[in-house]
């Protein structure tokens, strides 16, 4: 630690070469950053503690097939469920049919399942008493600047109304906030309406429920409730399953698109890349400092401590633009989030990012300083001296 | 139309490339100056081999980014081109209106009986108005390779045998068609790939229901990602009664399609829309297209800031190297501009072998590379190929030239206004 300053001066020798090395290393971890948040968004969707608890519970036959509402009761009374809720997807839109907005119309006691998400009691209230109220996440509504009261007219890609109009007017009484930032993105961009008012309206629907969520009173029988939910319908034209809301979106993401090879094979790229680069840069360093290095053996460095000062160098080198391009990561893309508003699932860089970036910047400084430390260390003191 | 407007920047980007060339040609040929830059060029490019190492680098560095971008430009393009082929401009397809795709229209039984008697619609050879009522489903099926609680969804089309007439392109390739009224399914290409047990001969279950697995067809497009069956049967499947979701028709003639459109959107029995298949898929497809193309082009930007200052830094370096010895070609009276342009020549040569062999490696890993999606607009995994078209290798190698250029013109000016006398004193 002592000889930090020696190799600090050593590796700012060269300024202008040192810093275009630098911001290729940034650009580099600054990628890494954004593609490991990406993976790992897609990774974490819908791994929480409270996820845990709950039960997604469709049709068998296809996620578009929807259930009869009558088996709410009957699931309700399954030994180990909590309680249950039930959705239906809405299709809605806003303004213009490309402006897809995730719209539920939900059971009464739908947002009793989703402990994670907060709203108001009064406005809990008024979602309760208004029949064609309609709660929306924080991050939809100032999207669409809406404030609670609004009147909002949505178009539904799905369910027009009795009269066949596609259009539907909803009262803004409340506002959701997801308590957990990380993992809840996805509740503030969401739309719920009241799937009374819905079933009521549309012709299309006549009673039923494309999906219900239940909590479970212990996790570890969430396999045996969710075995127990599907013999309700064992035989019916309307077989059920039920998978873990983790389960669940794990298989979503996998089928949207398979992230990990994607990422891998444009890390390959980037990092062969810049192990080529950094390491043309680090021989140049050692190459031209021959002559310097040869005096420090003189005056009783030993070979291995030069060679230990070169792979620190080459070392320092990495971290000091990987550091900096992992923080430039973290301001872009915490930009993207608010942009897209978690849209894409791309989680925000945490401490498993960090470390596997700082792991990488190691891995990565030692390769690249290896070949200029083994010919520093074998340095041979009078032929560098003398130039040979 | 978009098309080409989209395409028109390029090729007026192509064109000024070249006749950038030309001239540059021209003028190395017939003026003094010009020959001097040839010289110098020839001197630079010779030396290139003592300079290997560092020369790697912007190669490398370049093929990297060409490699990535046309990679990501290539799935876009595959899958811009699998919807868009699905859809010509002499079938037209009718939903109910306001519904964003096939999956989420429902057209009832009086609707499905009053569209095939619209004007415009072609017949066969028996005379019957070639429209097929078709009821657009997901199903279930267990992922090939997965374990066995591994699930996806594959679109499930009901079909009657209109269904061919409208679509000549889909040919059974293995096995027979279903036959009528029974619970049978033929499998597409794509989706056999992509779903365990849809070999002809095998039962599947869909939801309590077994079906047999009768045949695959082909057709080359999105279809090839779906399972179809009679539509009666898959109707009552899934209890949909006599309703369908869309009917796709034929028309007598491509010119047509304005007069069917108005008929059938005037009629006040009927609330539908009425789109050419070759819009229909084109829209579908446009969302997902824009967003692949995004990030191509974001994560080819971050590389390319990394390789354009890998390339500063090699030709800095090589202008150090050769400092002495360009500051003696200006001693012997070259002027400034033969060595700019030489010191460019070289690392926009450089760039240009990057961008090849990039274009390259992308073409030799990728092109013909299945992918698959949850394709906005249908509700089954979509199969497509990575396509790496010559104008996506052309894109590449724009791209390496535009960084070789920007990465060789600071040191190329660095190299011009060394002073002579320091530079000979150096060293």
């Amino acid at each position: 630690m002592k000889y930090l300053h020696l190799i600090w001066a050593a590796l700012f020798r060269r300024k202008t070469r040192t810093i275009l090395t630098l911001v290729s290393i940034i650009a580099a971890f600054l990628l890494f950053g954004m593609l490991d948040a990406v993976r790992t968004g897609f990774d974490d969707a819908g791994k929480s503690a409270i996820g845990a608890q709950r039960l997604q519970t469709g049709s068998k036959l296809s996620f578009i097939q929807t259930l009869p509402q009558a088996l709410d009761a009957q699931i309700a009374q399954v030994p180990g469920v909590k309680s249950v809720g039930y959705a239906n997807w809405f299709g809605g839109a806003y303004q213009d049919p490309h402006n897809q907005v995730f719209s539920f119309a939900v059971s009464d006691n739908y947002l009793d399942q989703y402990p994670e998400i907060d709203v108001s009691p009064d406005e809990h209230k008024a979602f309760d008493n208004t029949r064609t109220g309609a709660l929306v996440g924080e991050q939809l509504a100032a999207k669409y600047h809406w404030k609670v009261g609004d009147k909002i007219p949505m178009q539904s890609t799905i369910f027009p109304q009795q009269d066949g109009s596609k259009n539907w007017t909803f009262d803004i009484v409340g506002i959701l906030h997801s308590k957990d930032k990380k993992a809840g993105g996805f509740f503030d961009q969401m739309f719920l309406l009241h799937w009374k008012y819905f079933d009521d309206s549309t012709p299309y629907n006549r009673g039923t429920v494309g999906w219900y969520v239940s909590r479970v009173t212990d996790v570890n029988q969430a396999d045996r409730v969710a075995k127990a939910i599907d013999a309700l319908s064992n035989n019916s034209d309307h077989e059920t399953r039920t998978q873990t809301e983790a389960a669940a979106t794990a298989s979503w993401m996998k089928q949207l698109a398979d992230v990990g090879l994607i990422v891998s094979s444009i890390m390959g790229a980037v990092f062969f890349t810049l192990l080529l680069l950094a390491g043309n840069t680090m021989m140049q360093a050692v190459r031209e400092r021959t002559s310097e290095l040869a005096v420090l053996k003189t005056i009783g460095f030993s070979s291995h401590a030069v060679m230990a000062m070169v792979l620190a160098e080459s070392v320092l080198l990495l971290l000091l633009g990987g550091v900096l391009g992992l923080l430039l990561a973290v301001v872009v893309i915490g930009g993207f989030r608010a942009a897209t508003g978690g849209g894409i699932p791309m989680a925000p860089v945490g401490a498993d990012i960090w470390v596997h970036g700082l792991l990488l910047m190691l891995v990565v400084g030692l390769l690249v300083g290896a070949l200029p430390a083994l010919r520093a260390m074998r340095l041979n003191i009078v032929d560098a001296l003398a130039g040979r | 139309m978009l098309n080409q407007l989209k395409d028109s920047p390029m090729l007026q980007f192509s064109a000024v490339l070249l006749l950038l060339v030309v001239l540059l040609a021209l003028w190395m040929l017939l003026s003094r100056q010009g020959r001097q830059a040839a010289s110098v060029t020839a001197v630079g490019v010779s030396t290139l081999r003592q300079r290997l190492g560092m020369s790697a680098v912007v190669v490398v560095g370049i093929a990297g980014v060409v490699g990535v971008l046309v990679a990501l430009l290539a799935m876009s393009e595959g899958y811009r081109e699998t919807l868009s082929k699905t859809g010509s401009a002499d079938t037209a397809i009718v939903m109910r209106g306001a519904s964003a795709s096939e999956v989420m229209s429902v057209l009832d039984r009086a609707s499905v009986t009053l569209i095939p008697e619209a004007a415009g619609i072609a017949q066969d050879a028996k005379g019957r108005p070639i429209a097929s009522p078709e009821l657009v489903v997901a199903a279930n099926l267990p992922i090939k390779g997965g374990s066995a609680d591994d699930e996806g969804s594959v679109q499930l089309r009901g079909v009657g045998e209109q269904a061919w007439a409208v679509r000549p392109q889909v040919k059974i390739i293995a096995g027979r068609t279903f036959t009528p009224g029974m619970r049978e399914l033929i499998a597409g290409k794509g989706a056999t790939k992509q779903f365990a047990g849809l070999e002809p001969g095998h039962q599947i279950r869909l939801g309590s229901q077994l079906w047999t697995v009768v045949g695959v067809f082909a057709s080359g497009d999105a279809l090839d990602s779906e399972i179809w069956g009679d539509a009666g049967v898959v109707a009552d499947t899934y209890r949909r009664g006599g309703s369908r979701a869309s009917v796709t028709v034929r028309l007598s003639d491509p010119q047509k399609f304005e007069a069917f459109k108005t008929a059938l959107e005037s009629n006040p029995q009927l609330k539908v829309d009425v789109d050419t298949t070759i819009d229909y898929f084109s829209k579908q497809s446009e969302g997902t297209t824009q967003t692949i193309r995004a990030i191509g082009i974001t994560v080819g930007l971050i590389m390319a800031i990394g390789a354009l200052f890998g390339a500063l830094n090699t030709m800095f370096a090589a202008v150090a190297s050769r400092a002495r010895e360009i500051a003696t070609l200006r001693a012997i009276g070259f002027r400034g501009l033969p060595v700019v342009v030489a010191v460019m020549l070289e690392t926009m040569l450089l760039a240009l072998l990057g961008g090849v062999l990039g274009g390259l490696l992308a073409w030799l890993l990728f092109n013909g590379y299945s992918a698959s999606t949850l394709a906005a607009g249908t509700v089954g995994k979509l199969s497509f190929e990575l396509k790496v078209t010559v104008k996506l290798l052309w894109v590449g190698v724009l791209w390496a030239l535009t960084i070789g250029f920007i990465g060789g013109l600071f040191p190329a000016l660095r190299a011009a206004r060394l002073p002579v006398t320091t530079a000979l004193r150096e060293l």
